[in-house]
C-alpha cells in the first residue's frame, strides 16, 4: 500500500501507539480525583502540556487540551467573539478549513459581521484587503499557517504586524503547519493557535489550543474545572499522553526527517509533470509546506483517477477529506480561481514519514498509464 | 494498584479489558479517516457505525440518532446550548434543577448571559425534585427543560419518566444527562420519552474523552461544533475513532450484564451502608432509600472533613471522593448537599463510595474495618466533635 493522504490523516506511530495501549492499562484514574491514581494521570497530562508547550515556544500554562482541530477553531473562534460583544466583526480567508469558514457562518448567521479576505492563484491572502477590512469593531482575525489543499504557507507574521497596529487578536490554525514548518508563538506573534494530533502521528480526536497568556476568552464547553475552567469534561487522558509523545518524536527526528520527506515530494512533482502533459501544478512553489502537492490533469475526473489509484493500492484525495462526502467543488479551489472543471480535475497528494523512495517510484510508474488510459476512454 | 481498592466509580471506571483489546487495532493499522472514500477509511467508517448501532441498542434508539461527541460534558453542552439556539425565536426560558451536574449548571449560567432566563427548581431531602414546582416554572415561553436521571453524588433517581410527560404535554423539549445511569439502569428513549439523552464512556468501562447524545429524530437542535460534515452535519470534527470503537463494546457489554451487575453491586453497597451505619455514631445518608443508584452511597459522618477520612483511606488503598470529581479540585461544600438542606459544616464531612463491576466482598469489608477506627481518630481531634 502507498498512502499519500497525510494530510487527511497520518498513521500513528508505533511508539505513540504503544505508550497509549500502556497508559489504557495502567492509568484510568480520573486526573480531578485527588488520590494517587489520579494525582499520577494529571501529572503525565501535565508533562504533555510541557511537551506541547515547549514545541510552540510557548508556557504551559497557554496550552489546553480539545477533542479535535475543529474543536480548537471553534472554541478560538467562538470564545474570542463572545468575549468581547461589544465588538462583532471577524475577518478570516476564503481558503480557511470548514471548521473556521463554518464556524464564521454560524457567526453570521446570530448577527455578527463575517470578511473574508480573497487569495491570489497560489492561495496567499490579500494583504492590502485585510488592512482595509480592519475596523474598531473587529475582535479577531483567523488565517490559517498552511493551507490544507495546497500547502500555501499564509504570511502570518505579517498579519501579526497588521492586527496589532490596530489592537486585534489574531487566531492561526496550525494543523496542517505543526509538526512541518516552524510554529514559534512568539516569533509569529499569535494569540491564539490550532492543531490537531492525527496529522502528526497522533490519534483522532485530539488537540490543542495556545492561548497567549492574558487574553480575555470564554469558553466553549462548560462544566468543570478541566483545563483552568476553560474547556469543561473528563480529558481524553489517553489521547493527551499520545499527543505528547507525537510531539516529542517529532521534535526528537528533527529537520532531517522532514527534507528527507521534501526530497521525496519533489521528486514526485517532477517526475508527474516530466511524464504527464497537460497537467497544472496549483500552489506556490516557494512558501508551501512541500510535502502537499496539488495537481489538475485537465479534462478529467480526479475521482476517476482515484479509484484506478486505489485498485493498485496507492491512495491520495481530491479535495481536502472533510468535504469529500460533499458534490460541491473545493472552496479553496474556487478561490484560486480554478473553473469548476478544472477543480474536479485535481488530486492532491500529501507525503508523509512513512512514505519512501519505492512508493515514489511506484505512483511515478503507475499514474503516468491510468491517465493515458482514461484519456483515451474520454477521447481526450 | 493491585490491591487498590477502587471505590469511585461514579468519577470514573476502569477500562474494561475486552474494551481496550477492540480498541487496539485503531491505534495501529486502522488508521484511514472516515471521511476519505478508499477501502482503509471505510474500515474505520464501518466501525464507527457498529459502534454507534451498539449504543443506539443500549439505549433502544436509532442508530441514526446518536451522535458521537468528546465528552459527557460536550453532550450536555451541545443538548442546552443547541436546543436553546435553535428554539430562540419560540421563547427564550429554561428550566433545570439546581443539583445537576456542572457541564448542564453552568451551560445554563452560560446561556443566562446571552439573554436567556432559567429556573433552577430545588429538591427535597433525598434529592427528588419536586413536579408541582416544575409545573409552576412552565410558561409559554419554555423551550427547554433539562433534568439528570440520577444524581451523581448521592445516586436519587429522578422522576423523568413523569417530567417528560409534563414536557410532552406543554410541546417544551426534555433532555436528560444520563451519564451516571447509562450502563446501570435499564434505559428506553421511548419509555422514557426524552427528547435529548446525554452519556458518558468513561462511566462504564469505556474510555475518557468519548460520549455521545441521542437526539430524537426531528428535535431542532443547532450544533456546538462547526466544520465539516462528521456525524452528518451535526457535530464536526475528525472523529475519536478508537474512543468510539471503545464506547460502543462498553455499550455492547453494559446491554448484556447490568441487570446482573446491579444485584451484585447493591448487595455490597447494603453491607457497606448497613457496616458503616452499625459501627460509627452520628452518620446518616444522603439521597433516596430506594430510588437511589445500586452502587451509590453518600454518608454524613458528623464532627468532622470529608478531607480528613480521603486521606487516612488512601493511606489504607481506598479511593473515594467526597464530592463529584469536578469539584474535587475546590474546596466549596456541595452544591448539591446544600440544595438538599444541609448544612455547609455537615456537607463538608460527606463521603461517597461508588461501587462497580469488580468490586467484592473482601473490599467493603476492608472500609468497614479501616473506617471507624480512622473516624474515632478524627473525631478526637475535632474542634467541633459534641461532647
Ligand atoms: C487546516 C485544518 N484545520 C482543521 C482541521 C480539523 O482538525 P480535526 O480533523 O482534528 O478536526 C483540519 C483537518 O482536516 C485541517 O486540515
Ligand atoms: C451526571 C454527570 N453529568 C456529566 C458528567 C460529565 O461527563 P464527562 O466526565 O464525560 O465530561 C458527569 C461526570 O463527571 C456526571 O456525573
Amino acid at each position: 500500500m502507498v498512502y499519500l493522504d497525510n494530510n487527511a490523516t497520518t498513521p500513528i506511530e508505533p511508539a505513540v501507539s504503544e505508550k497509549m495501549c500502556w497508559f489504557l492499562r495502567e492509568h484510568f484514574g480520573n486526573p480531578s480525583s485527588l488520590y494517587p491514581i489520579g494525582r499520577e494521570v494529571k501529572k503525565l497530562i501535565t508533562e504533555a502540556r510541557e511537551t506541547v508547550a515547549d514545541a510552540l515556544g510557548a508556557m504551559r500554562s497557554e496550552i489546553f487540551f480539545t477533542g479535535s482541530g475543529t474543536e480548537s477553531d471553534n472554541f478560538a473562534i467562538y470564545g474570542i467573539m463572545n468575549a468581547f460583544p461589544e465588538k462583532n466583526e471577524f475577518i478570516t480567508s476564503s481558503i480557511e478549513h470548514p471548521a473556521v469558514i463554518e464556524t464564521a457562518s454560524y457567526l453570521e448567521k446570530r448577527g455578527k459581521k463575517i470578511t473574508f479576505i480573497p487569495v491570489d492563484q497560489y492561495g496567499n491572502i490579500d494583504l492590502e484587503f485585510l488592512k482595509k477590512a480592519i475596523s474598531p469593531k473587529t475582535a479577531l482575525i483567523s488565517i490559517m499557517y498552511s493551507n490544507n489543499e495546497l500547502g500555501t504557507i499564509e504570511p502570518i507574521k505579517e498579519v501579526v504586524k497588521i492586527a496589532k497596529e490596530k489592537e486585534v487578536l489574531v487566531h492561526t490554525d496550525a494543523v496542517q503547519a505543526f509538526g512541518k514548518i516552524p510554529c514559534n508563538v512568539n516569533k509569529l506573534g499569535v494569540d491564539l493557535l490550532s492543531l490537531s494530533a492525527h496529522k502528526i502521528y497522533g490519534p483522532k480526536g485530539i488537540g490543542s489550543l495556545y492561548i497567549r497568556k492574558g487574553t480575555k476568552i470564554l469558553p466553549l464547553i462548560c462544566g468543570g474545572h478541566q483545563e483552568r475552567n476553560l474547556r469543561a469534561g473528563t480529558e481524553n487522558t489517553a489521547g493527551i499522553i499520545a499527543l505528547g509523545e507525537a510531539v516529542q518524536i517529532f521534535q526528537a527526528k528533527g529537520d532531517k526527517d522532514l527534507k528527507r520527506i521534501h526530497k521525496l515530494a519533489d521528486r514526485l512533482k517532477k517526475g508527474i509533470e516530466e511524464r504527464i502533459p497537460r497537467v497544472i501544478f496549483n500552489g506556490p512553489e516557494k512558501n508551501r509546506v512541500k510535502s502537499t502537492l496539488s495537481f489538475s490533469f485537465t479534462g478529467m475526473e480526479a475521482d476517476a483517477i482515484l479509484l484506478a489509484l486505489a485498485s493498485k493500492e496507492i491512495y491520495v484525495s481530491t479535495g481536502s477529506a472533510c468535504s469529500e462526502d460533499s458534490e460541491e467543488v473545493s472552496h479553496v479551489l474556487s478561490s484560486i480561481g480554478l473553473k469548476p472543471e478544472v477543480a474536479r480535475s485535481t488530486l492532491r497528494l500529501s507525503l508523509g514519514r512513512f512514505n519512501n523512495d519505492e512508493d515514489v517510484s511506484k505512483v511515478l510508474s503507475e499514474l503516468p498509464e491510468i491517465i493515458e488510459k482514461l484519456r483515451k476512454i474520454s477521447g481526450l | 494498584m493491585d490491591n487498590l481498592v477502587y471505590l469511585d466509580h461514579n468519577a470514573t471506571t476502569p477500562v474494561d479489558e475486552r474494551v481496550i483489546k477492540v480498541m487496539l487495532p485503531y491505534f495501529g493499522k486502522k488508521y484511514g479517516n472516515p471521511s476519505s472514500i478508499y477501502k482503509l477509511a471505510n474500515e474505520s467508517d464501518k466501525a464507527k457505525e457498529e459502534a454507534r448501532e451498539k449504543v443506539a441498542k443500549l439505549l433502544h434508539a436509532n442508530s441514526n440518532e446518536i451522535v458521537f461527541t468528546g465528552s459527557g460534558t460536550e453532550s450536555d453542552n451541545y443538548a442546552v446550548k443547541g436546543a436553546a439556539f435553535a428554539n430562540r425565536k419560540k421563547g427564550n426560558r429554561i428550566i433545570t434543577s439546581s443539583i445537576e451536574h456542572h457541564a448542564v449548571l453552568n451551560s445554563c449560567k452560560w446561556l443566562e448571559k446571552q439573554g436567556f432566563k432559567v429556573t433552577y427548581l430545588g429538591v427535597d431531602k433525598h434529592g427528588l425534585v419536586n413536579l408541582d414546582e416544575l409545573r409552576d416554572a412552565i410558561t409559554d415561553k419554555t423551550i427547554l427543560i433539562s433534568i439528570m436521571h440520577a444524581n451523581n453524588e448521592v445516586g436519587t433517581i429522578e422522576p423523568v419518566k413523569e417530567i417528560a410527560e409534563i414536557s410532552r404535554q406543554n410541546g417544551i423539549l426534555f433532555h436528560t444527562d444520563a451519564v451516571q445511569t447509562v450502563g446501570k439502569l435499564p434505559i428506553g428513549v421511548d419509555d422514557l420519552s426524552v427528547d435529548l439523552l446525554s452519556l458518558s464512556g468513561h462511566k462504564f468501562y469505556g474510555p475518557k474523552g468519548v460520549g455521545a447524545l441521542y437526539i430524537r429524530k426531528g428535535t431542532r437542535i443547532d450544533s456546538l461544533l462547526h466544520g465539516g460534515h462528521h456525524e452528518s452535519n451535526r457535530r464536526a470534527g475528525t472523529e475519536n475513532i478508537p474512543g468510539i470503537v471503545g464506547l460502543g463494546k462498553a455499550a455492547e457489554i453494559a446491554a448484556k450484564e447490568f441487570s446482573e451487575e446491579g444485584i451484585k453491586v447493591r448487595k455490597l453497597r447494603d453491607r457497606l451502608e448497613n457496616g458503616l451505619i452499625k459501627k460509627i455514631d452520628d452518620v446518616f445518608i444522603n439521597g433516596h432509600p430506594d430510588k437511589r443508584l445500586p452502587g451509590t452511597l453518600n454518608i454524613c459522618i458528623k464532627y468532622i472533613e470529608g478531607e480528613g477520612m480521603l486521606l487516612h483511606l488512601d493511606h489504607n488503598g481506598i479511593a473515594a471522593s467526597s464530592g463529584s470529581a469536578c469539584t474535587s479540585a475546590s474546596l466549596q461544600a456541595s452544591h448539591v448537599l446544600i440544595s438538599m438542606g444541609l448544612s455547609h459544616e455537615v456537607a463538608h464531612g460527606s463521603l461517597r463510595f461508588s461501587l462497580g463491576r469488580n468490586n467484592t466482598e473482601q473490599d467493603i469489608d476492608k472500609v468497614i474495618e479501616v473506617l471507624p477506627p480512622i473516624v474515632e481518630k478524627l473525631r478526637e481531634m475535632s474542634p467541633i466533635k459534641k461532647r
